[in-house]
């Protein structure tokens, strides 16, 4: 369609025919008052503050909700506008509490604003107000009825965006009431939005509430540390203390939103935890020390190890949150030291297909792309919690019509209509895909999942299958991933990769993996994540690593840092089995404290700055790897910022050729197992990750936790299907023993309708499992 | 002649006299001087001394932590932190004035939403050793306790021409 020329306050422009003159508007810089309006929601037209003056219309008419006609002139200005903008907004105050200083949204209120812009200084209005009363939604938000002024964002994000219809509008009139209406808390791993969406301070943050003022705020732009999508965030701080992160526009990532974890993580930074001075080991006790005796002590230790054992006993394990410059660092020391025992893959226990892994596990297409999806596969994957911005678009793609499938191990109620679905045990996970692969090969009428997933991936004119989490630590994952590939190979869809940590994809280029390196003439193959602990080593060198939670096998890891001689541990916080076994802790700062690069699923290279005061004597992790270089006399060790070792990683990509993607066809067709050598009755253990405690920093931080406990009740629990509970005569909250190898634990029953029958779910990542092993291993379950 | 009148003069203490006579005459005038302490001049009720905390008559602080004070001072001597008490309601933690900073401008009484950080017209007080010239939230609250029946007449004296 052509555009059409329309006239705003004067000003001669184009526009779209399908636009709303608010937008165009916007478009070119003319500012229209609204309090409903908000571009990524539907048009609700109910606050009536955009009203603007059109020629030819007998009233004012709303700006939002008036389409642009060819010719069409508007006055925004006009007096008989801002007579509309005035009694408007006179009728909004008329409820509103003028309480201004004791509410949270003081000084960065929209209310307050336009009331200074386009209200007038006084009121005819000297009744009582209206007050209504609040509600408790959860830890994480605040909310103070009274002031809601009906602009119901907060509903249509719900509805439209988020998926949950949480909050809605009760009551007509004056008795109109935003409520929940059965009270609970908020479900939503992005409920956090509604406060930036809310104009007045009726949802305000709880764990910010009081606390800083908005002018007192400096507003540094950084990059979310907690999934591989690397939301864009702007951390606000006051005197060097990290006061709070709420989203920063990037319309190829993040948009306008956040998830909960990225918000409200920031919690964490401040836990009693953190570590504040190196602390060192003498004999049985800690000894706080300086940055220079540790370092001393740290050099001597693994030069003993390397003097009496060789380099090959030397292991470096490293969160997959770190930095880019961090596993850059680590690596290079490491393969200085003669070994490559180096990994981040901490809860994978499956690399055999590695050295076919293209340069990074990514998206293999640009994040928005997922929007035009028309068939999507999950594998594997809580795609809603594990990484809450790409579901936002697999929503908005389904609500386009495109048919999302899962193959999965739970059954997850998504946000999106979920068009197929295969919810198996994991040691049934590989024969559920090698049956797909099997009917790509024939073609076959009958009414099957397999048959739909099948044909829905093949009809879908963009499709795409996406791994998750579960697939990656899957015991059998390279299998996973070459049926995955293969299955996309086959029906022309897009493999993509959504790791765990916020630099998985970094990791890999930096050479944070034992077989490659960013520079390929120096790899010699190392042992990776599983073996480095499975095999324990005489030395470890740990970059934020917590052994019991981060790990795949917390028993084997445990295990391995009891046989060290010397475990150096580069850590943001105290752990307690880190306090057991390990030698040294070098504090090292949060992603808020340092600069440094994320490199996301998409291949994006996200810098950033730190911006907040270091915490006690907390350094950055890559000054505290540089000077250990210098330390240990090796060349090429004299970065000055962190800018450099990013500019050092990039050079070896810089043309990119080695960048190579999954659908180069570096997979061949797999064998496709015809049997599984489980016995009927075996059970094995859904090792699934809350998503509020998959790293040190969202461990730590209270109101994430709090929100936890509500939405997945209690953690510390074996879940089964009612039925497999039946078989095995058991009752719900009767305490059973799960065993696994020669690990046991004793884990109360709850009932859950999601697990399939020959599989339990016991989550990993928490101190109330971490003393059982492998994550997703098989399981015996006894009666206590 | 001129030497002959200052030699007599010199004999007869005529400049000593002339300064009795001054002295004489305030000798018998009324008294200006003040016994500072015990006596005082007056103040005008806007006079802008120590700051003061007040208290609402049930003995609930008036602050409300809305830091439109610490936002206003020009010469950044207030400092405030914040957080919801177990009530709910929003109050202090910290509420510091640093009367070397301070440059009594008034600012913080004019911006206080409901009346709580004032300057009382009370002028004398010293600081002995480094560190008492913060004025911390408990200091600033005694003050208030101790000054309001002062306060409160001077607002009610000053109400007139508001």
């Amino acid at each position: 369609m052509t555009d059409i020329e329309i006239e705003i306050d004067g000003k001669k422009l184009q526009a779209n025919p399908n636009a709303m003159v608010i937008q165009v508007a916007d478009e070119a810089g003319i500012y229209i008052p609204r309090f409903c309006y908000h571009k990524q929601l539907s048009v609700a037209a109910n606050c009536r503050m955009c009203l603007v003056e059109v020629e030819k219309s007998p009233k004012p008419l709303p700006a939002c909700a008036t389409p642009v006609m060819p010719g069409m002139k508007v006055f925004t200005r006009s007096p008989k506008a801002i007579a509309a903008q005035r009694a408007v907004m006179e009728f909004l105050l008329i409820n509103h509490p003028l309480d201004c200083p004791i509410c949270d949204q003081g000084g960065e209120c929209e209310l307050q604003d336009l009331s200074m812009g386009y209200g007038s200084a006084e009121s005819y209005y000297c009744e009582g107000k209206r007050s209504v009363k609040d509600q408790d939604i959860g830890p994480l938000i605040q909310t103070d009825m009274t002031r809601c002024i009906q602009c119901t964002r907060c509903v249509r994000f719900g509805e439209e965006i988020a998926g949950f219809r949480e909050l809605g509008a009760t009551g007509r009139g004056e008795d109109m009431e935003i409520t929940t209406y059965v009270p609970h808390a908020m479900r939503s791993e992005v409920s956090g939005n509604i406060i930036d969406l809310c104009p007045v301070g009726a949802l305000t943050s709880k764990p910010f509430r009081f606390t800083a003022r908005a002018w007192e705020l400096i507003q540094n732009p950084s990059i979310a540390p907690h999934d591989c999508l690397g939301s864009n965030i702007n951390v606000h701080t006051r005197w060097g203390k990290v006061m709070r992160a709420v989203p920063r526009e990037n319309v190829a990532i993040n948009q306008n939103w956040l998830s909960d974890r990225d918000r409200y993580s920031y919690e964490g930074l401040y836990h009693a935890d953190r570590l504040e001075k190196p602390l060192i080991r003498r004999g049985e006790s800690w000894e706080e020390t300086d940055w220079q005796t540790a370092l001393d002590f740290t050099i001597q230790g693994l030069q003993q190890v390397l003097k009496s054992h060789g380099a090959e006993q030397l292991a470096a394990l490293a969160s997959p949150n770190s930095t880019l410059e961090e596993f850059y660092l680590l690596q290079k020391i490491m393969r200085h030291l003669g070994s490559s025992n180096i990994d981040h893959r901490l809860r994978q226990v499956d690399f055999s297909d590695q050295d076919n892994m293209p340069s990074f596990p990514g998206l293999n297409m640009p994040l928005a792309d997922l929007d035009e999806c028309d068939a999507i596969l999950l594998l594997g994957s809580n795609l809603q919690k594990e990484q809450p911005m790409a579901s936002l678009r697999v929503r908005k793609a389904s609500l386009k019509g495109a048919h999302v499938m899962a193959v999965n191990m739970l059954d997850y109620s998504f946000h999106f209509k979920i068009a197929a679905k295969e919810i198996v045990a994991p040691h049934h996970f590989v024969q559920t895909l090698a049956n797909i692969a099997n009917a790509l090969k024939k073609d076959s009428d009958q009414e099957s999942v397999t048959n739909k997933i099948v044909s829905l991936l093949r009809n879908g004119k963009k499709a795409c299958v996406l791994l998750g989490a579960q697939a990656f630590n899957h015991p059998e994952a390279s299998r996973i991933r070459a049926l995955a590939a293969f299955i996309a190979q086959q029906t022309g869809a897009t493999l993509g990769f959504l790791t765990e940590g916020a630099n998985a994809a970094g990791a890999w280029l930096a050479g944070a993996v034992p077989h490659r390196v960013p520079n390929p003439s120096t790899g010699t193959l190392g042992l990776n994540a599983k073996e480095c602990w499975e095999n324990p080593r005489k030395g470890y060198l740990l970059l934020n690593v917590e052994p019991d939670l981060d790990c795949a096998n917390p028993v084997a890891s445990v295990n391995a840092l009891d046989q060290a001689e010397f475990v150096v541990s580069l850590t943001m916080f105290k752990n307690s089995v880190l306090e057991q076994y390990a030698n040294v802790l070098l504090p090292i700062s949060a992603f808020t404290e340092t600069s440094g690069t994320f490199v996301n699923a998409e291949g994006r290279w996200q810098s950033f700055k730190g911006m907040a005061n270091p915490f006690g004597d907390a350094r950055p992790g890559w000054k505290v790897l540089r000077v250990l270089g210098n330390f240990l006399e090796m060349e090429g060790f004299e970065y000055k910022s962190s800018d450099e070792i990013r500019d050092e990683v990039k050079s070896h990509y810089a043309d990119f050729s080695n960048v190579m993607s999954a659908k180069d066809g570096s997979w061949t067709e797999p064998k496709i197992p015809t049997h599984t050598d489980m016995s009927e009755n075996s059970l094995s253990r859904i090792g699934e990750i809350p998503s509020y405690s998959g790293d040190c920093l969202v461990r730590r931080a209270k109101a994430l936790q709090a929100t936890q406990t509500i939405t997945d009740g209690n953690l510390a629990s074996l879940h089964m299907h009612p039925k497999l509970a039946e078989r095995l005569n058991i009752k719900e909250t009767e305490p059973v023993i799960v065993k696994q190898q020669d690990s046991r634990a004793r884990l109360p029953v709850i009932f859950d309708h999601r697990i399939p029958e020959e599989a339990v779910l016991i989550a990993g990542g928490i101190p109330s499992t971490s003393g059982l092993s492998e994550l997703f291993g098989l399981i015996e379950i006894q009666k206590a | 002649m001129k030497r002959l009148i200052n030699y007599i003069k010199t004999f007869s203490l005529w400049d000593l006299l002339v300064g009795l006579q001054l002295t004489g005459r305030y000798f018998f005038r009324n008294k200006v001087t003040i016994q500072y302490p015990e006596e005082k001049t007056p103040t005008s009720p806007r006079f802008r001394g120590i700051h003061a905390l007040r208290r609402y008559p049930n003995g609930e602080e008036r602050c409300i932590a809305c830091k439109l004070c610490e936002a206003v001072c020009p010469a950044l001597a207030i400092t405030i932190e914040a957080e919801p008490r177990i009530d709910g309601s929003r109050r202090t933690t910290l509420y510091e004035v640093d009367l070397f900073k301070c440059v009594y401008c008034g600012f913080c009484e004019e911006s206080c939403p409901v009346d709580s950080i004032v300057l009382t017209s009370f002028a004398d007080y010293h600081v002995e050793n480094r560190g008492e010239n913060i004025l911390t939230k408990e200091k600033l609250l005694a003050i208030g306790d101790k000054y309001e029946p002062l306060i409160a007449a001077d607002r009610t004296e000053d109400a007139r021409y508001r």
